[in-house]
């Protein structure tokens, strides 16, 4: 029966499709001039220029992570190009796309125009550096929401960035976080006005195509008083022999009141069998709980990328603020993956929930790690984490690192933890009641994962679902 | 082939796992609304029919051949046999947190139905046909929104097997010491829908250290195992005299 399991979980990887576009590369190697360049072909204000110089002279100071539970070829960050954008123009409609584009799209089962309207997403497109389009910003203007590129943004609405960018994460706050501030080329922003309720579901879609271009994209998401928004994210990339990092930021702010719904399914190319090739998704995402009773919520499915080093977290300042994470991993032959989450509890009365399920197979390594702090203002505040592990087959690992910090006696958390294996036993019991096997994984990993599917929207569950190679049918009932 | 209306034929069954033989040449014949009762000691080989007959991996056919209603099903897959109508009750029923009792039970039911060429049912009507199920073993609606045998008592698991059972409505169904573990009350439950399910169409297996369920269930026949074989077969009298005087006159 391990056999079965093993085809199961092997199905090929179907994103690994290079398209053959047009790209303007920029040499290899990164030092001043490299950012200046990426700072000219962008037309950028002086005042970002100057951001991104104080992050790479903090970064030339700092060394990469070794701490986390992975182990990877050495990264030589002279050897990549921090800038690829497709030779076309920016584009005024979705007709002047390059066609081999849209077919990308298709073959990535991004809904853009038509599918784009019935499944009422907008969608902002990152293929390697650059935003090709945005749709949907039309209906999004009538409410006030700006959604846009975040090279768009730099121009159209500076103060607004100037105002938030590195407030949660700031330039020195880690290895990958201070190089993507270097180098950044582009990603998303999104601005939710007060009292607004996004009257839609947005959407990223993000790409890496070309072989050794690093993918460095920003995102920025405020949600002004009262308003809420709900964020899409999917990545996947095509299949290179050699490796590629991938180290984006994230950052979220929610104000008073507010509420950020942020959906990652995390599908990047995870290298073949032997580990050879395969993304190195070196991700810092964070959130803030700036104004009172706030509330920012992860959601997020790993089942890519060769090695994943990654920590949706979030800072709960406001009184009576609510962070919340909940996570799939998923890992097959050589992956790794250390992911997890921290939750800072500094406000009053603030909440936070934790649910991490990590899943490993073949020979791969799946480890959670977390840390949940109590601040001493953050009297009466609560957490409670929940991590479970399900390993299939015998060859793989499951770890887990839960750090509490606790610096006032009025809070409370709690920590329950479980590992459980898929056995030929259960699949023999699930047999001997005419369930194959493949239904049968398929059944246990439904089981295993639904408290946090139920978090995510509605198209992203069928298609993570998809993603860890299962069918639902029979679980929801 | 073997040509007889028997639901189950075991001819010269021999059955080894990891090279050391568990069931040595067993012969055996149930026919349509019979019950069979297997008794004997602790590692006579009972469990390991049960296995056997449901096409655990682990266990080798080495010699003899199985016939499910005149079709020889040695080479068949656990869920091909359980598609067909083989039922194992387990003795130690294998839990499953996280997969739902009604999702599991549904999938189950609805891939038996598919193969014999029924409607599956979607969760409305699902939830109707099993209702009386439910009230037949007394069992409590909410136990079908737990985890699948998680967390339950010994009772609660055997009792969940039986409902399994009236769910799939198999042709045979070999119930391994679904006796074990449940109170007097729980007992009379479980033998009460045993006797439900049985009809003139289906045969039973019983697998049981105890002659106390077979106050309740009626055996036609009763055999004793040893070292893998039938060393006697009787009547009901013959769990009686068992009860009485031990296996160790034998």
């Amino acid at each position: 029966m391990n056999t079965i399991i093993n085809e199961i979980v092997d199905k090929e990887y179907k994103h690994g499709f290079v398209s053959n576009i047009d790209s303007e590369i920029l040499d290899k190697g990164l030092n001043v001039k490299t950012i200046q360049e990426i700072s000219k072909k962008k037309n950028e204000p002086d005042w970002l220029l100057d951001f991104r110089l104080e992050a790479f002279e903090k970064w030339l100071k700092m060394t990469e992570p070794k701490w986390a539970n992975v182990n990877y070829n050495k990264i030589d960050y002279q050897d990549i190009s921090y800038f690829s954008a497709p030779k076309k123009p920016k584009l005024k409609s979705m007709d002047e796309v390059d066609p081999e584009l849209i077919r990308t799209f298709d073959k990535l089962g991004v809904p853009m125009n038509e599918r784009a309207a019935l499944a009422g997403v907008a969608v902002d497109v990152i293929f390697d550096s650059v935003s090709v389009a945005t749709t949907y910003k039309e209906k999004l203007k009538e409410h006030g929401v700006i959604f846009c590129s975040f090279s768009e943004a730099v121009h159209s609405h500076p103060d607004l960035i100037k105002k938030h960018l590195g407030t949660v994460i700031p330039t020195r706050d880690n290895f990958f976080a201070a190089l993507n501030s270097a180098v950044f080329s582009d990603g998303s922003f999104c601005y939710i006005p007060k009292g607004v309720t996004c009257p839609m579901e947005l959407s990223t879609y993000f790409r890496i195509n070309t072989q050794e271009t690093g993918q460095f994209e920003r995102t920025l998401i405020i949600a002004d008083d009262d308003s809420y928004v709900s964020y899409l994210e999917g990545c996947t990339a095509p299949k290179f022999d050699t490796n590629q990092l991938h180290a984006a930021v994230v950052e979220l702010v929610a104000m008073d009141n507010a509420e950020i719904k942020y959906s990652t399914v995390q599908n990047w190319y995870a290298g073949d069998k032997e580990g050879k090739g395969g993304i190195y998704n070196f991700v810092t995402k964070r959130g803030l709980c700036k104004g009172q009773n706030s509330k920012i919520s992860w959601t997020q499915v790993e089942t890519g990328s060769a090695v994943t080093w990654k920590y949706p977290s979030c800072v709960l300042r406001g009184d009576n603020s609510v962070g919340e994470f909940y996570s799939v991993a998923l890992t097959n032959n050589l992956q790794q993956a250390d992911t997890g989450t921290k939750m800072v509890h500094i406000g009053k009365n603030t909440k936070s929930k934790i649910i991490s399920k990590g899943i490993s197979a073949g020979k791969s390594h799946n480890t959670y790690r977390g840390l949940v702090r109590f601040a001493p203002t953050a009297k009466n505040s609560r957490n409670f984490s929940q991590c479970d592990s399900l390993l299939i087959g015998r060859n793989c690992g499951a770890h887990t690192f839960p750090k509490i910090d606790s610096q006032n006696n009025q809070s409370m958390v709690e920590h329950e933890a479980t590992t459980s294996k898929i056995g030929e036993e259960q699949l023999f019991y699930l047999a001997s009641r005419g369930i194959d096997p493949e239904e049968a994984i398929s059944l246990i990993i439904n089981g295993f994962v639904k408290d946090v599917f139920v978090h995510l929207p509605m198209e992203f569950a069928v298609e993570a679902s998809q993603l860890l190679g299962l069918k639902l049918e029979g679980s929801v009932g | 082939m073997s040509d007889t209306k028997a639901i189950l034929k075991i001819e010269d069954l021999t059955v080894s796992i990891q090279e050391k033989k568990i069931i040595d040449k067993l012969n055996i014949e149930v026919l349509p609304g019979q019950v069979h009762a297997i008794m004997g000691k602790n590692g006579s080989g009972k469990s390991t029919l049960g296995k056997v007959l449901s096409r655990h991996p682990d266990y080798n056919i080495d010699s003899g051949n199985i016939y499910f209603e005149n079709k020889l099903i040695n080479e068949e897959e656990p869920h091909e046999i359980a598609r067909e109508g083989i039922f194992l009750g387990f003795q130690y029923p294998i839990e499953i947190p996280g997969v739902t009792n009604s999702s599991f039970l549904r999938l189950s039911y609805n891939s038996v139905a598919k193969h014999k060429g029924l409607d599956e049912l979607d969760p409305l009507e699902f939830n109707e046909f099993i209702q009386p199920k439910l009230d037949l073993l007394k069992i409590d609606k909410s136990f079908l929104d737990r985890g699948l045998n998680s967390g339950f008592s010994g009772g609660e698991k055997k009792r969940n097997e039986i409902l399994q059972m009236a769910v799939l409505d198999p042709k045979i169904a070999v119930l391994d010491e679904t006796d074990s573990g449940l109170d007097i009350d729980a007992l009379k439950i479980v033998a009460h829908g045993i006797n439900a399910l049985k009809s003139s169409n289906n045969a039973i297996i019983l697998i049981t250290h105890y002659q106390r369920l077979l106050n309740y269930i009626e055996p036609d026949f009763v055999h004793v195992m040893s070292a893998g074989k039938i060393i006697k077969s009787g009547d009901k009298s013959l769990a009686i005299e068992l009860e009485n005087k031990g296996y160790d006159w034998l």
